[in-house]
């Protein structure tokens, strides 16, 4: 078994009255692909935010990389994480173009006071090829598609040359294909880089074959893990979203058309 | 045209102040527009006219009152609307119809003539004096060097606040970096446009930069142009017809927006992807 690079023990969090994660535990070994499903508000993207040190334990603690997480040392150690969030509401007339948004990856490790030289320059258009967007490369990032958008965040995490690397929901109101084309570039990523994969989604459909392992999630609470053909059964789909198992073999029969 | 007047002391004051002003307004406005919290720096700007009213009423320097005063709105509306507490319109209502109504207040409860109170009202650029400069120089000073040190962090915290949080830069110090860099910018330009006024000399140059270029540089640059142009226009039409500087220097900057919304290439977005209109600036 490869050495742990997240171990997260008993970690509470809550927003105001709600309690977002209650007591999760749970270990990520180096070079791991992990799809974490449940429902809406089960506390999968809390459970990333807590990785990365933007969100705040209540009780618990979160060793990454090395480190227990403390309030202070959050920003060091997210400049080691990819970070790729669902598509976002970009200004079509923002003035930033791809390149940019792609060297923005490289800002965090250059630090304060330090420009973007030559070397930094080479790696943003390698990522940006990487992603097959070199022909879009010079232009303004709100003109791309959320599809295309998607994949110059994918080359903008790659820009920071990660330790790891956590997807929020990334193929959330892609089409099917642009949906696809980023599942595949994702699996391609961490077959050729071994590196640490986090997905995030509440669509069993969008979850990546490249999967060593699921963790289903509910209520703030993981509610089992384990490889995906064993986890995903109807027994277990059915207690998840709280549904009949005849109702779920039913969706789960007619609902796959492609 | 008699020119003479552009030898006399006050008016290179005024020519200085216009420059100085132009280029601190115009760089605080790109934040403003990109930003988009145009609501913030309206509060802020009325309640530096509030606080400065107090100061007069008082009897402290009225820049000391405007300053803190305008922090203070700053600092009440930046974490409401950043916790998504209240929809920034709702903040933007309250606050800044508190802050006209204190600066009335403080008006009212000051005894005597209200010239200064008036003169802060919509401004008075001729009377500017070499502290005014002296003020104005240090926090245009200020501005440039924060964008030019913190650009890249500024270019991804305008960009997208949660993700330069997420590459581990820190988002959230800018942001409050650049209120009080606002505040600074409002106080010291009070003087000269007034304080009803002084939110359009921020909005307007970099409303119209922001039509006509798809580069972040040339935005910062376009603006701060846009507003040291509307300055000395501004300036030379208020000599030459006898009206209010503060006011020919907002008409100024909003011709200029309205001119480069109409020619503003971005209009043609549709366009793009087949014949490129503008190539994006880049390094």
């Amino acid at each position: 078994m490869n050495s742990t690079v997240i171990n997260i023990e008993k970690a509470v969090v809550s927003y105001r009255e709600d309690v977002a994660l209650r007591g999760v535990s749970l270990e990520v070994h180096s070079g791991e692909f992990v799809g974490i499903i449940g429902p809406n508000g089960a506390g999968k993207t809390t459970l990333l935010t807590i990785v990365n040190g933007l969100g705040k334990l209540l009780s618990g603690r979160v060793w990454v990389l090395g480190n227990y997480l403390t309030g202070g040392n959050g920003y060091s150690l997210r400049k080691k994480v990819g970070y790729v969030a669902q598509v976002q509401n970009i200004d079509p007339r923002m003035p930033i173009n791809v390149r940019e948004v792609v060297m923005i990856g490289r800002y965090g490790l250059l630090g304060l006071l330090r420009r973007p030289g030559k070397h930094d320059w080479k790696i943003v258009d390698e990522m940006v090829e990487l992603v097959g967007m070199s022909h879009l490369a010079r232009r303004p990032i709100g003109h791309l598609s959320g599809g295309e958008q998607q994949r110059v965040a994918i080359a903008r995490c790659l820009a920071q040359e990660p330790e790891f690397f956590l997807l929020d929901e990334p193929t959330a109101s892609l089409d099917w294909k642009a949906q696809t084309d980023i599942l595949e570039l994702v699996k391609q990523i961490h077959g050729s880089r071994q590196l640490t994969t986090l997905f995030v989604t509440h669509d069993l459909s969008c979850l990546p074959v490249a999967c060593n392992r699921v963790v289903l999630m509910k209520e703030g609470l993981i509610w089992g893990q384990g490889s995906p053909g064993k986890l995903l059964t109807d027994d277990n789909l059915s207690q998840l979203y709280d549904m009949s198992i005849l109702e779920v073999k039913k969706r789960r029969g007619e609902n796959i058309l492609v | 045209m008699d020119l003479s007047i552009f030898g006399y002391q006050f008016m290179q004051n005024a020519i200085l102040s216009a420059f100085l002003g132009g280029i601190a307004c115009g760089a605080i406005g790109v934040f403003v527009v990109l930003m988009h919290m145009p609501f913030i720096g309206v509060c802020m700007s009325h309640a530096a006219f509030a606080g400065a009213l107090l100061g007069l009423w008082l009897g402290f320097n009225p820049l000391v009152g405007a300053f803190a005063l305008s922090l203070i709105a700053a600092a009440i509306v930046g974490p409401l609307a950043d916790r998504g507490e209240l929809s920034p319109e709702t903040s933007v209502g309250v606050i800044f119809s508190l802050m006209l109504g204190l600066a009335f207040l403080f008006m009212g409860l000051m005894p005597g003539t209200k010239s200064g109170a008036l003169e802060l009202l919509w401004g008075s650029i001729l009377t500017n004096t070499r502290g005014d400069i002296i003020l104005l120089g240090i926090v245009t000073i200020a501005v440039v060097s924060v964008v030019f040190l913190f650009y890249k962090e500024i270019k991804a915290t305008i960009f997208h606040r949660d993700m330069a949080l997420s590459v581990g830069i820190p988002a959230t110090l800018m942001v409050y970096g650049i209120l009080f860099l606002t505040g600074a910018t409002i106080t010291a330009s009070l003087r000269s446009i007034g304080g009803l006024l002084i939110f359009s000399l921020i909005l307007n140059p970099a409303a119209a930069a922001y039509q006509l270029t798809y580069s972040m540089k040339r935005m910062f640059l376009l603006s701060a142009g846009f507003g040291v142009f509307s300055g000395w226009m501004g300036l030379l039409m208020s000599y030459l017809f006898n009206v209010p500087s503060g006011a020919t220097i907002v008409v100024t900057s909003s011709l200029i927006f309205m001119l480069a919304a109409i020619f503003s290439p971005k209009r043609k977005v549709k366009g793009w992807k087949t014949k490129p209109v503008l190539e994006a600036g880049g390094e």
